[in-house]
């Protein structure tokens, strides 16, 4: 699924790479509280490890054989805050040194194969495990369903983004049902594989594996012929109250600023296929898309008479959007963290 | 591990691009793809001439055509992803061969094929004439965070290493009379997998370990800084600037 130069445009790559970078300094603040200051050697080797774990084939029958993505692997074993990074260093240093991927790309790449595939995981892992009796089969099977959806999930964005930037003019339906077609097969490959290998790390090393952290049975000492808790072995270091506003801000200025002042010069003319199109008079034919009545079709607005300040406008819109909506699920993510973090600290206190 | 340990991409020479300073080649390269993927598709001539540029640093880099092309496989997938591409795409039809193909399917294998090859192109001739240590000095060097950095450098260093584990427990396995037919052994792969898991993560501890024995307090030493000079910057914006020009050339024609 690496994407290649020129498959996606120039402003989806641009606001695809301002997500990225956005989400890896999440990240690389996060990673930081899964790891603290072994982060630069644990991190590194667990993405040398997704690295060669990716060229893992396994058969699948009669000849051929699929190979592990990996992102719903590194979510649940070392949390999706490292995962994340993982994955983006894996895939930077696939497209700089074995050219697999583009450059320009590499947005579009790291969205979709880090973000999206461990975002999706690991979210899908927390509810069912939440859900799920406390026991390590329910690890197992919750790392099964998590790696199950987060590959088709992946597919599903990469068409989204193909469907909003995407050069060729495949139909976004055919593209749609190939891909998830597709990766829904890769899917359960990938499942199978992840839960296993999931398994047989819970079976040597619980301890090891992020997503299970809540289920070693807490260590008691008896004093006095009377079982107590024992006080925890490392103290809970207080949150460090970093905001992450900061960083934030500056992505959404950055985003703002791409979106709506570099299309309000990309837009000036119409794309290339569009002017093909318009030039070849094939467009007199092609059907009228659905969303074709929406205020931004064409992503320019429709009552605003200067094609590039609608544009830009239009591409700030999108932007603010896709912030909002990104922002808004940190938000909740991190509202529903806080009370249940509080109350472990509480119980490791007592 | 220590110098002069330069992986099988970098190919080793003492060429005017092997000298230059690595974030002036990282610069120029991603500036040559930004420019090659903007070029309108309708220009064909234009991405020849890239072509013809690419080349011309290959031969200034003195890398053998041969070496170029075998590493331009890398492509193959989205090469026959391209070539579907004129039999799915709906639109006017145009026949060649005897065989009906689209047009705009035609353009668009066209645009992918043509700006994929030479992203391709380029990165390849940056990872072969770049050693890897300085791709990571001159990734920190354009303000990718220290941390990342790290990240990746312990990636890079380590990789080798844990693919030659696994390839050791792949003989272990072989040696022991399996072999991987179907579903019914993704158990042991699986457990292989798992395993290698711990063997990297017990291996990042021990090396943080060692790394905090010897002074390590969360950031590199950083011994070697590379600067480049004005001149330095002006022969690598050459690649760039030639680029930009064909483009601009490819808008207004």
């Amino acid at each position: 699924m690496h994407v290649p130069d020129g498959f996606i445009n120039t402003p989806v790559s641009a606001a695809t790479g301002v997500i990225a970078a956005g989400a890896i300094a999440v990240s690389l603040r996060g990673a930081r509280k899964e790891l603290d200051e072994r982060t630069a050697p644990l991190a590194g080797l667990v993405a040398a490890f997704i690295f060669s774990v990716q060229m893992l084939n396994f058969p699948v029958a009669a000849g051929t054989s699929g190979h592990l993505l990996g992102g719903a692997l590194a979510a649940i074993l070392v949390g999706p805050y490292t995962g994340v990074l993982c994955v983006s260093v894996v895939l930077l240093m696939q497209g700089i040194l074995f050219a697999d991927g583009g450059l320009t790309a590499l947005g579009v790449n790291i969205t979709d194969m880090a973000i999206v595939t461990t975002v999706v995981a690991y979210a899908v892992f927390r509810g069912l495990v939440k859900v799920l009796p406390r026991r390590r089969s329910s690890i197992t099977f919750a790392s099964f369903a998590a790696a199950l959806i987060s590959v088709p999930a992946a597919a599903l964005a990469f068409t989204a983004m193909y469907a909003l930037g995407g050069t060729t003019d495949v139909p976004v339906g055919k593209v749609l049902t190939a891909m998830v077609g597709v990766h829904v097969l890769i899917g359960i490959g990938e499942a199978a594989i992840t839960a296993l290998t999931v398994g047989a790390v819970i079976a040597v090393r619980p301890d090891l594996v992020y997503g299970a952290r809540g289920l070693t049975a807490p260590l008691k000492l008896r004093v006095g012929g009377e079982l107590v808790d024992a006080p925890a072995a490392f103290p809970v270091a207080a949150r460090t109250k970093t905001s992450t506003r900061k960083v934030w801000g500056a992505g959404l200025i950055a985003a703002l600023v791409l979106a709506g002042f570099v299309s309000f010069y990309a837009s000036a003319s119409p794309d290339g296929l569009e002017k093909v199109a318009h030039d070849q008079g094939i467009d007199a034919k092609t059907k009228k898309h659905h969303t074709e009545d929406s205020p931004f079709a064409g992503y320019s607005l429709k009552d605003v008479s200067n094609s590039r300040l609608a544009g830009g406008i239009a591409g700030a819109v999108g932007v603010g959007a896709t912030i909002a909506v990104g922002s808004g699920v940190f938000w909740v993510i991190r509202r529903r963290r806080t009370p249940s973090s509080v109350q472990a600290s509480v119980r490791e206190a007592v | 591990m220590g110098a002069g340990h330069a992986h099988r991409l970098y190919r080793h020479g003492h060429s005017p691009v092997h000298r230059l300073p690595p974030h002036c080649k990282l610069a120029a390269v991603f500036a040559f793809v930004i420019i090659v993927v903007s070029t309108p598709r309708e220009s064909m001539w234009a991405f020849g001439l890239y072509a013809v540029l690419l080349a011309a640093v290959a031969t200034a880099a003195r890398i053998p055509a041969a070496f170029l092309l075998k590493r331009l496989l890398i492509e193959v997938p989205f090469v026959a992803f391209a070539v579907l591409m004129p039999f799915v795409v709906p639109g006017e039809q145009v026949h060649v061969l005897g065989l009906s193909l689209s047009e705009p399917g035609l353009w668009g294998a066209w645009n992918v094929l043509a700006k994929g090859t030479l992203g391709v192109g380029a990165s390849v001739i940056l990872a072969s004439t770049t050693e890897l240590r300085e791709l990571l000095l001159g990734l920190q060097r354009l303000k990718l965070p220290p941390l990342l950095v790290q990240i990746a450098s312990f990636m890079i260093r380590y990789g080798d290493v844990i693919t030659d584990e696994m390839r050791r427990m792949s003989i272990a396995r072989r040696s022991r009379g399996f072999e991987a037919k179907g579903i019914r052994h993704w158990g042991v792969l699986g457990k292989t997998a798992g395993a290698l898991f711990i063997r990297s993560y017990e291996r990042g501890e021990r090396v943080h370990l060692a790394m905090v024995s010897r002074g390590y307090a969360g950031s590199m030493p950083v011994i070697d800084e590379v600067t480049a000079s004005r001149e330095q910057w002006t022969y690598a914006a050459a690649l760039p600037v030639a680029a930009l020009f064909i483009c601009l050339l490819g808008w207004t024609l």
